[in-house]
C-alpha cells in the first residue's frame, strides 16, 4: 500500500452524468475534495447538489464517469457500501429513530455486544456515545430521546454517529438552514473540529456567511453542471452570485402586457405559529406576483394559508376588500383562491384515475343533475377545460399516470381554472416539467394575467421569476423581507434577500 | 420514552395501583388477604405473559388479536394430549402447547410481512380459523377436570419456596423479555422498526424477519398461555379465553405502549398488567357487577390512546412556538 | 378529445365481479349434486332470509374500506341496538318507538366512531373501533347482563320471516338499500369524492372535499346501517341477548373484500359486495345440508378473508420487475 502515490485528493470526481426520464440531473460534473478541506459546494435549487450527494452516498448510479477514493476507482453501489467506505451524510432534516435514545440512533446497525452473553455492552456504548460527543464539544446526554432533541442537537448526533462509524469524509446538506445564529455557530465550532482531527467535509449551504466563515475552497454548479471551483479567498461574493445565476436572461419568458386593475387580494399581518409570521401584501387584476425564496423560507405554507390547508392564527385576509375567514380549501374555492400545488402526484392528482374525472373534482356538483351525475356536461366542459390548456393525451378518458410531467401540470391548471377562480396561486408550476411544455405554461399564465386573474406564482427559478412577474417579493425563514418592482428587480438583488448575504443590507424592509 | 417521562408514568401507576387497593381495601377487607392476593397474582401472571407478547407486536405498529384463540387451541391440545395419555409428562404437554403457538403466531406473522395484510385482517381471520380448529379437535366438547391427570393440574397449582408455579414462570419470562428488549440486538432492532421503518431498512435491519418474528414470539407466549390457562381452570372448552386478547391489550396501552409504534417497556406492561389484574379481581369484592368490566376495558384503553394522542399534540405544539419567526 | 372510453369487450369480461359470478354458479351447481334437496326455488328463496340481516352493514362497510378505514366495531352497535330495543320495549316504550330507538342508538355509535376518528387523526380507525367495539358490547352487557329479552309483539317477527308477494321482505328491503348504495357510489358527487379521497387523500383535500365531513357521514351510516341489522336479526330470533352478533364484523369485512374492494382504498363496487353476500351465503347453506359442521364455515371464512386480502398483494409485486 505504502508504495502506491497517495493521491492529493481523498475523493474525486470525474465527468459524471446522471439523468431522469426527461431530465439531465447531472452532466459532466467534476469535484475534489482534499483531505482535512471544508469544502462548500454552491447552487441555486435545482442545480443538481442533491443529486450530486446521492451519487457519492451511493443511493444514485451514475452512468458515466468515475469515483477516486484516495486515488483509487471505486464503485458505490448502496449506501451501506458508502459508510463502509467512510463516507457519511447529515441531512437538514435528520433521518434518525426519533423513540430511542441518543446512544441507539447513533450506535444503530454497529452495537457493541459482549462475546460471551451477546448482551449490548450499553455501558460501553454510553461511555462512547459521551466521549464522541464531548469530542464535539456537546454536553447531550446520550440517554436522553432522540425526539426530544431540537434540530440542532439531533445534527450533532448524527455527526456523531458519523464519526462512530470511523468516517473520513462527511457530507453536510443545508445543515445551517433550519437553526438559529446560534446554532449555526456551535456547529461551525464542531465542523471547524472535525476538520482539524482530518475529517473531510463537503459543506453544502445557500448562505454566503456559511462559507465565508468555514470553507476554504467552493464549487459552484448550475443547471445541473459544473461551473467553477474557487479558494474562499480569492473569489468575491459578487462574483460568486454571477457564476451561481450565470445566465442571463432572454426572451424566454413572453409576459404579455395587461393592465393591472382593481386590488383582488390584501393580507395584513397573516401568521402561523413556527412557520411565519408578519406576512402582508396585495394583489391586483392582472398582475402577476413572483414569490421566491429559498427552500423552507415558508412560501408554500403562506399560500396554503391562504388556500385553507394551514389555516392561519393571526392577520387578516380580504378578498375584494371583504374580510374573509378561510378554514378550508373548499372556503378558499368558494371565494375564488385556486391552488397549484407543488407537489402534482402527491397534492394535484388522483393517478389512477382519468384526466376527465380530476378535472371535474372541484366542481363536481355543478354536475350533479336531478338523479346522477350528468355524464355528458362533465365530459363537454371537461374536454373543453383540457383543450383550452392544450392537454396531449388520448383523450379525457385517459389515466392520469400515463402522462407526462408537463401534460400533468396542464391538466392540474385545467382543474384549477374549472373551479373559476379570481386569485390563482402557482406553487412551482414549472418544476420538472420539459421546456415545450414550460412555455406553454408560462404562455396560459399571461393570457391569464390578461382576462383580470391575478397570480401569485411561487417560483426558485431565477428567470423565470423575474420574466414572468410584476412584483416580486422574496421571503426568508418566515417573513417577507422584501417586495421589488419589475424594473428595480435584478437576479443579485434576490439572491441577496433571500440569502441575507452582507452586501444586502440596503433596502430590506422587514415585513 | 424519555427516562424521567417514564418513570413519572410509573409512578402515577404505582400510586394509582395502592391508591385503587387501598379503596378496595377499606370497601372489602377480603381483598388483602393471602389467599386473594394468590388468586389475582396467579391471574395476572397469565395477562402478563400475554402482554410482553403483544407489547413486541405494538411496537412493530401492529396488533395481534388471533391470541385467545391460539391460547384455545395449544390449551385444548395440551388437555387432549394428556387427557389420552395420562403419563405424559407436564413439561411435554408445556412443549406441545408452545410449538402449536408458534405455528399460529408464525402464520399470522407470515400473512403480515411476506403476505402485506393489514395485522388487523389478519389476525381477524386467522383468530377464525384457530377458533374452528379447537372446536373441530374437540368435537364440541369439554376437557373436564376429572380427565386431566395430577400431574397436569399441578403445573398451576404446584409451588417453590412458597410461590405459584404460575408466577414462577411469570418472573422468568420478564427476566427473559426483559433482556431481550433492552440488551440483545435483535430486541432493539424491533423498537427500530416501529420507530421508523424506513430507516430501519437503511440500517439494514430486514423489516420483514422482525415482524415475523413478533408475532411468532406472540404465538409462543399464547401456546404457553394456553396449557397455564387450561391447566389453571381445570378445564378446556372451544370458547376459553374469548376476548382475553382485548385485557391483554387494554394492559399494554395502559402501560404506555404507544400504539402508533416505537415505545412500549416491560416495566410499564407489568404495572399495566398488575392494574388490570386488581381491576378484575376487585370489581366482584366491591360489588362492582362482572358485567362493567368489558366496559371499564374498552373505556380504559379508548381513554389511554387519547392521552397519549393529546400529549404527543401539546408536545409538537411546543416544539412550533420553540422556533421563533 | 374524446369524451368517453370506448367500450372494450376485453375489459367487461376481465372483471373480479365476473369470478364471483363464476364462483357463484359453481357453488349452487356443486351443492345441488351434493343434495338433492337444494335446488327447491322455496328453499333458495328462503335461505336468504338466514343471511342478509348482517348484508346491510356490508353496504356501509364498502365506503368505509374504499376510503381506506376500517370498522371492527359494527358487531358490537348490532348488539346495543338489540339491547336497548327490547330494554325500551319491555320498560313499555311502543314497538315503533323501538324500533326508531334502536336505528338512533345504531346512529349515534356510528357517529362516535366518526368524530373519534375526525377529531383525533392521530389515531387510526383500527384502534378507534376497537376500544369503541368492547365499550358498545360492554354497554350491552352492563344493561341486559347475562339475560335475554324479548316478548316482541307477534308483527315484529315480519320483519326477519315475512313477505311480499311471495318475496322476503328482507331480501326486497335489502335489494332496496343495496340499488341506494349503489346509486349513492357509483352516480353521484358523494360517492366521487368518497373514491377520491380513497385515492389520495391529500390530492382529495386540496381539491376542496370536505373530508372530515365525508368521513363522518360514513361511519355514522355504518352506524345507522348496523341499527337495520339489529332490527332484522332481532326478529328473527324473538329476543335478544348481549352477545348477539359476535363474529359479525369479521363475516362483513370478509365479504366486503371477497367483493373485490382493496384494503388499500380508493377500488371496488357495490355489485361486487353484494355477489360476495349471496357467494358466501349459498356457500353456507349448502354446507349445512351436507351436515358440515358450523366450525369449518368459521374456518374458511376466515381463510377467504386472509386470502382474498394477500391475493393482490402477491400478485402485484410478481409483476414488478
Amino acid at each position: 500500500m505504502s508504495e502506491i502515490p497517495r493521491s492529493e485528493f481523498v475523493l474525486e470526481l470525474k465527468g459524471i452524468r446522471k439523468s431522469f426520464p426527461g431530465v439531465h440531473a447531472l452532466q459532466d460534473v467534476h469535484f475534489q475534495l482534499r483531505p482535512g478541506q471544508i469544502h462548500a459546494l454552491m447552487g441555486e435549487n435545482g442545480a443538481g447538489k442533491s443529486t450530486f450527494i446521492k451519487i457519492i452516498t451511493g443511493v444514485y448510479q451514475p452512468e458515466e464517469g468515475e469515483i477516486l477514493l484516495e486515488g483509487k476507482p471505486v464503485k458505490i453501489a448502496t449506501p451501506r457500501e458508502a459508510q463502509r467506505l467512510g463516507i457519511a451524510a447529515i441531512y437538514q432534516h435528520v433521518t434518525c429513530y426519533p423513540d430511542l435514545s441518543v446512544t441507539e440512533n447513533i450506535f444503530m446497525g454497529h452495537e457493541a455486544t459482549s462475546k460471551v452473553s451477546r448482551s449490548i455492552q450499553w455501558k460501553k456504548m454510553h461511555a462512547e456515545a459521551k466521549a464522541l460527543l464531548l469530542e464535539l464539544g456537546s454536553p447531550l446526554d446520550p440517554h436522553t430521546e432522540m425526539g426530544t432533541l431540537s434540530v440542532a442537537q439531533q445534527q450533532i448526533v448524527e455527526i456523531a454517529k458519523a464519526l462512530s462509524t470511523k468516517a473520513r469524509i462527511i457530507i453536510m446538506d443545508e445543515p445551517t438552514a433550519a437553526l438559529t445564529k446560534r446554532e449555526s455557530e456551535e456547529l461551525y465550532r464542531i465542523t471547524e473540529k472535525l476538520r482539524d482531527s482530518g475529517v473531510s467535509i463537503i459543506f453544502i449551504s445557500h448562505r454566503f456567511e456559511d462559507m465565508e466563515r468555514l470553507a476554504s475552497q467552493v464549487t459552484v454548479f448550475r443547471d445541473s453542471r459544473y461551473i467553477g471551483s474557487w479558494p474562499v479567498a480569492e473569489i468575491a461574493t459578487e462574483d460568486l452570485i454571477i457564476a451561481m445565476v450565470g445566465r442571463e436572461i432572454t426572451h424566454l419568458f413572453p409576459k404579455k402586457k395587461a393592465d393591472i386593475g382593481a386590488e383582488l387580494l390584501r393580507v395584513d399581518n397573516l401568521g402561523k405559529t413556527g412557520l411565519f409570521g408578519g406576512i402582508s401584501f396585495t394583489l391586483a387584476q392582472g398582475e402577476i406576483l413572483g414569490l421566491t425564496g429559498l427552500i423552507g423560507a415558508g412560501r408554500s405554507e403562506v399560500c396554503q394559508s391562504l388556500f385553507g390547508i394551514l389555516p392561519a392564527d393571526t392577520g387578516e385576509i380580504r378578498v375584494r376588500g371583504k374580510l374573509v375567514n378561510i378554514r378550508h380549501p373548499w372556503d378558499a374555492i368558494r371565494l375564488g383562491i385556486g391552488y397549484l400545488p407543488e407537489d402534482r402526484q402527491k397534492q394535484g392528482l388522483v393517478l389512477s384515475w382519468q384526466i376527465g374525472h380530476n378535472i371535474s373534482l372541484p366542481m363536481i356538483d355543478e354536475f350533479s343533475g336531478t338523479w346522477w351525475l350528468d355524464d355528458v356536461k362533465e365530459g363537454d366542459l371537461v374536454k373543453e377545460l383540457a383543450e383550452s390548456v392544450k392537454v396531449k393525451a388520448g383523450g379525457i378518458s385517459a389515466l392520469a399516470n400515463t402522462l407526462s410531467g408537463g401534460n400533468q401540470q396542464k391538466v392540474i391548471v385545467a382543474k384549477l381554472l374549472g373551479t373559476k377562480p379570481k386569485v390563482i396561486i402557482l406553487d412551482e408550476p414549472t418544476k420538472g416539467v420539459d421546456v415545450g411544455a414550460k412555455a406553454a405554461i408560462h404562455e396560459i399564465m399571461g393570457e391569464l394575467a390578461c382576462q383580470g386573474f391575478g397570480i401569485i406564482m411561487i417560483s426558485s427559478e431565477m428567470p423565470e421569476v423575474l420574466g414572468m412577474s410584476d412584483r416580486i417579493a422574496v421571503m426568508r425563514e418566515g417573513r417577507l423581507v422584501t417586495v421589488l418592482d419589475r424594473a428595480e428587480a435584478t437576479q443579485e438583488k434576490i439572491l441577496e434577500a433571500a440569502m441575507a448575504s452582507t452586501v444586502a443590507a440596503s433596502g430590506v424592509q422587514n415585513g | 420514552m424519555d427516562k424521567t417521562r417514564r418513570a413519572s408514568r410509573n409512578l402515577g401507576l404505582i400510586l394509582f395501583i395502592v391508591a385503587l387497593s387501598a379503596l378496595v381495601q377499606i370497601l372489602n377487607p377480603s381483598f388483602l388477604t393471602a389467599e386473594n392476593i394468590a388468586d389475582l397474582t396467579k391471574n395476572t401472571a397469565i395477562l402478563a405473559i400475554l402482554a410482553l407478547g403483544m407489547m413486541l407486536v405494538i411496537i412493530t405498529r401492529g396488533i395481534d388479536l388471533s391470541i385467545g384463540a391460539t391460547l384455545a387451541l395449544s390449551g385444548m391440545i395440551a388437555a387432549q394430549t394428556v387427557s389420552a395419555w395420562k403419563d405424559t409428562h407436564p413439561l411435554v404437554a408445556i412443549a406441545l402447547a408452545i410449538a402449536i403457538g408458534l405455528l399460529c403466531g408464525a402464520a399470522v406473522g407470515g400473512l403480515v410481512s411476506k403476505g402485506k395484510v393489514l395485522p388487523i385482517i389478519a389476525s381477524l381471520g386467522l383468530m377464525n380459523v384457530f377458533r374452528g380448529i379447537t372446536f373441530l379437535v374437540s368435537g364440541g366438547k369439554w376437557v373436564s377436570a376429572n380427565q386431566m391427570p395430577a400431574s397436569f393440574k399441578a403445573i398451576a397449582s404446584s409451588g417453590f419456596l412458597g410461590i405459584n408455579t404460575l408466577i414462577w414462570i411469570a418472573v422468568v419470562i420478564f427476566i427473559a423479555g426483559w433482556w431481550f428488549v433492552n440488551w440483545n440486538r435483535t430486541g432493539r432492532q424491533i423498537y427500530a422498526v416501529g420507530s421508523n421503518p424506513d430507516s430501519a431498512q437503511v440500517s439494514g435491519i430486514n423489516n420483514n424477519k422482525i415482524l415475523l418474528l413478533v408475532y411468532t414470539i406472540m404465538g409462543g407466549l399464547s401456546g404457553l398461555a394456553g396449557v397455564l390457562w387450561v391447566s389453571k381452570f381445570a378445564s378446556a372448552q372451544g370458547d376459553t379465553a374469548m376476548g382475553f386478547e382485548l385485557s391483554v391489550i387494554a394492559a399494554c396501552v395502559l402501560g404506555g405502549v404507544s400504539i402508533a409504534g416505537g415505545t412500549g417497556t416491560i416495566s410499564g406492561i407489568l404495572l399495566g398488567a398488575l392494574l388490570l389484574g386488581i381491576l378484575n379481581n376487585a370489581l366482584p369484592l366491591v360489588n362492582v357487577s362482572p358485567f362493567w368490566q368489558t366496559f371499564i376495558q374498552g373505556t380504559i384503553i379508548l381513554v389511554a390512546v387519547l392521552i397519549n394522542a393529546l400529549v404527543k399534540r401539546r408536545g409538537i405544539r411546543a416544539t412550533m412556538q420553540k422556533r421563533n419567526i | 378529445m374524446e369524451a368517453t372510453r370506448p367500450f372494450s369487450v376485453q375489459r367487461f369480461f376481465f372483471q373480479w365481479e365476473w369470478m364471483l359470478v363464476l364462483l357463484f354458479v359453481l357453488v349452487n351447481v356443486v351443492n345441488s349434486f351434493l343434495s338433492p334437496y337444494y335446488l327447491s326455488p322455496v328453499g333458495l328463496r328462503d335461505v336468504t332470509m338466514t343471511f342478509l340481516d348482517k348484508a346491510f352493514i356490508v353496504l356501509p362497510m364498502v365506503f368505509i374500506i374504499i376510503l381506506g378505514d376500517i370498522d371492527i366495531s359494527v358487531a358490537s352497535i348490532v348488539a346495543l341496538s338489540s339491547v336497548m330495543m327490547a330494554i325500551a320495549f319491555n320498560a313499555g316504550l311502543p314497538m315503533p318507538l323501538a324500533i326508531v330507538l334502536s336505528l338512533v342508538v345504531g346512529t349515534v355509535c356510528g357517529a362516535i366512531n366518526g368524530w373519534l376518528i375526525t377529531r383525533f387523526k392521530e389515531l387510526s380507525a383500527v384502534i378507534v373501533t376497537l376500544a369503541t367495539m368492547i365499550i358498545f358490547r360492554g354497554i350491552a352487557y352492563i344493561l341486559l347482563e347475562n339475560q335475554s329479552s324479548g316478548h316482541f309483539p307477534s308483527w315484529f317477527t315480519f320483519l326477519g320471516w315475512g313477505y311480499v308477494f311471495e318475496v322476503p321482505f328482507m331480501l326486497i328491503l335489502f335489494v332496496i338499500f343495496a340499488v341506494l348504495f349503489a346509486w349513492v357510489l357509483h352516480k353521484t358527487a358523494f360517492g366521487r369524492r368518497v373514491y377520491a379521497m380513497g385515492s389520495n387523500q391529500t390530492a382529495a383535500r386540496f381539491s376542496g372535499i370536505k373530508v372530515d365531513r365525508i368521513r363522518m357521514l360514513v361511519f355514522t351510516a355504518t352506524g345507522f346501517m348496523s341499527g337495520v341489522t339489529a332490527l332484522f336479526l332481532t326478529s328473527r330470533m324473538g329476543s335478544t341477548r348481549p352477545n348477539v352478533a359476535t363474529g359479525y364484523e369479521l363475516e362483513v369485512i370478509t365479504m366486503v373484500v371477497l367483493g373485490g374492494i382493496s384494503t388499500s382504498g380508493g377500488k371496488g363496487r357495490i355489485i361486487g359486495a353484494v355477489l360476495a353476500v349471496f357467494l358466501l351465503g349459498y356457500l353456507r347453506y349448502g354446507l349445512g345440508l351436507i351436515n358440515v359442521p358450523a366450525q369449518i364455515l368459521l374456518i374458511i371464512i376466515g381463510l377467504l378473508l386472509v386470502i382474498a386480502v394477500m391475493m393482490p398483494n402477491v400478485l402485484s409485486r410478481k409483476k414488478l420487475p
